[in-house]
């Protein structure tokens, strides 16, 4: 087991490690070396402008993106290279999406316990209950034999995170999880990871939801044009960032 | 106008004509139920090699769809029936329209089908992978359902298509119901076998036609 001791969460291991990630898009190089730890129960938020790679980072971390090079490690597990079992490996990183994606034509336990039961072989029974209890963890029990198009845009969300949540994974990604919410229905879905960090999940969040980064995450990584130019607590990259980009792309969203 | 009635609407010839109609019918109801579920099968097949990665295999769905909805089915029943004998393979009636309808209908039914596929939206499939679910439990559990859904009317159209096809068997005497009444009518001098057929295709294909439309007018709603 790789211990960091000056990793905030460190003394109790790393939960998710990037080690020189590298990816191109044909000739366009998008991650140039990517190193990052995330401790246990950690919660880390990254920022950084459109197309300095932050999705392409996450999609690595499950290998929805295949990686040029570099390393991944899931509780010292290595998930990069062949020979990985790798719909094994995925269910213990939770990923959440800017759009959703609940499947129109299953309701909501049914979006949640398809994998339980096609992967995981659980009996429909176990399975159910299951799923009820994720549901019940993002506020949704009441909702379950209802489908997505019955259900707004943050109870959508939160549906997918609950999907996420019953493979009990050791590691969740969210990927601008209220970009695509009304305004009223952000504060639902933060509440949600608010509780889950409570609980002692371990978070990798790309987000624009400054305020509750300041409020929540243990640490913020500024990413631009594939690298991390900067890495501290919130205090000091909302406070007092050490770099000229992370200063300019914050005073954007300070106005 | 009795003239008219007593040679399309000729009851007593109708009522004659009736049994061997029924029994054309049985042989038209037979041909759909083994083609329509193989032609469903190998349109499917068809459909995800049309939308496969691998190259080679992209091709060569793509080529059988193109040339099997670009063949006439008459050409390529008689093809079969008449042709092939000449290299020396001889098949029965049934088992000449079985194949030939079975090529034509994969080709249709395939071009349904990955219409359907690809109205899927990735963001599915990713989110079922990112669960651990493969590549087959995602098409069957995630991306087939939805595309099925989403074309539905055009594969009920099809499966329309394929009944009145069935008629096609008559050139091949296959005593289907066309084969029947024809017969019937060429015995009796009299078209109501005929209108009897026709009536019979009627029955059978109108709740059909009616559920498309439901369908459709939902869609476009
Ligand atoms: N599948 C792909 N094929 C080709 N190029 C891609 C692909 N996915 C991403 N890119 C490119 O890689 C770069 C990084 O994209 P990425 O989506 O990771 O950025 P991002 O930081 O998440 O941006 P945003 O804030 O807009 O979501 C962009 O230039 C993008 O155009
Ligand atoms: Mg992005």
């Amino acid at each position: 087991m790789m211990l960091s001791p000056d990793l905030p969460g460190a003394s109790s291991g790393v939960a998710l490690s990037i080690e020189n990630l590298h990816k191109s898009f044909g000739t366009e190089p998008v991650l140039k070396g990517l190193d990052l730890a995330v401790g246990r129960s950690e919660m880390v938020f990254v920022l950084g402008p459109s197309g300095s790679g932050k999705s392409t980072m996450l999609r690595c971390c499950n290998r929805l993106e295949e990686p040029d090079s570099g390393e991944i490690f899931i509780e010292g597990d290595r998930l990069t290279g062949p020979g990985v079992d790798l719909n094994k490996i995925r269910q213990r990183i939770g990923m959440v999406f800017q759009s959703f994606n609940l499947y129109p034509h299953l309701n909501a336990l049914g979006n949640v316990t398809l994998a339980l039961r096609q992967v995981q072989k659980m009996p429909r029974a176990q399975a159910e209950a299951a799923g009820l209890d994720a549901l019940d963890r993002v506020g949704l029990s009441a909702r379950a034999r209802h489908y997505p198009a019955q259900l707004s845009g943050g109870q959508q969300q939160r549906v997918a995170i609950a999907r996420a949540l019953a493979l009990k994974p050791s590691v969740m990604l969210f990927d601008e999880p209220t970009s695509a919410l009304d305004p009223e229905l952000v504060g639902d879905v933060l509440d949600v990871m608010r509780d889950m960090k409570a609980q002692g999940m371990t978070m990798l969040v790309v987000s624009h939801e400054m305020k509750f980064a300041r409020d929540a995450a243990d640490r913020v990584i500024f990413m631009d044009h594939g690298r991390i130019v900067e890495t501290g607590p919130p205090e000091q990259i909302f406070g007092n960032p050490q770099e000229d980009r992370t200063r300019a792309f914050l005073s954007r969203f300070h106005g | 106008m009795d003239a008219l009635v007593e040679q399309f609407f000729n009851l007593e010839i109708m009522a004659k004509a009736l049994p061997l109609v029924l029994k054309g019918l049985g042989i038209t109801l037979l041909i759909c139920a083994v083609v329509i579920p193989l032609g469903l099968a190998g349109g499917l097949l068809a459909a995800l090699g049309s939308v496969s990665r691998n190259r080679a295999l992209r091709w060569i769905s793509i080529g059988f769809v193109d040339v099997f909805r670009a063949l006439p089915p008459l050409v390529l029943l008689i093809f079969i029936y008449a042709g092939l004998p000449f290299a020396g393979l001889s098949l029965s009636p049934f088992v000449a329209v079985i194949i030939g309808f079975f090529l034509n209908n994969s080709a249709y039914f395939a071009e349904i089908l990955r219409a359907g596929l690809l109205s899927v939206p990735k963001g599915q499939i990713e989110a079922a992978r990112s669960t651990g679910l493969g590549r087959a439990q995602t098409l069957i559990w995630v991306t087939l359902p939805q595309a099925v859904r989403n074309v539905l009317p055009d594969l009920l159209s099809n499966v329309v298509e394929v009944v009145k096809l069935t008629s096609l068997a008559s050139v091949v005497s296959l005593g289907e119901m066309l084969h029947a009444a024809g017969l019937v009518r060429s015995i009796t001098y009299n078209a109501s076998p005929l209108v009897l057929a026709a009536g019979l295709y009627l029955v059978l294909l109108w709740p059909l036609i009616r559920v498309i439309g439901r369908f459709e007018r939902r869609i476009t709603h």
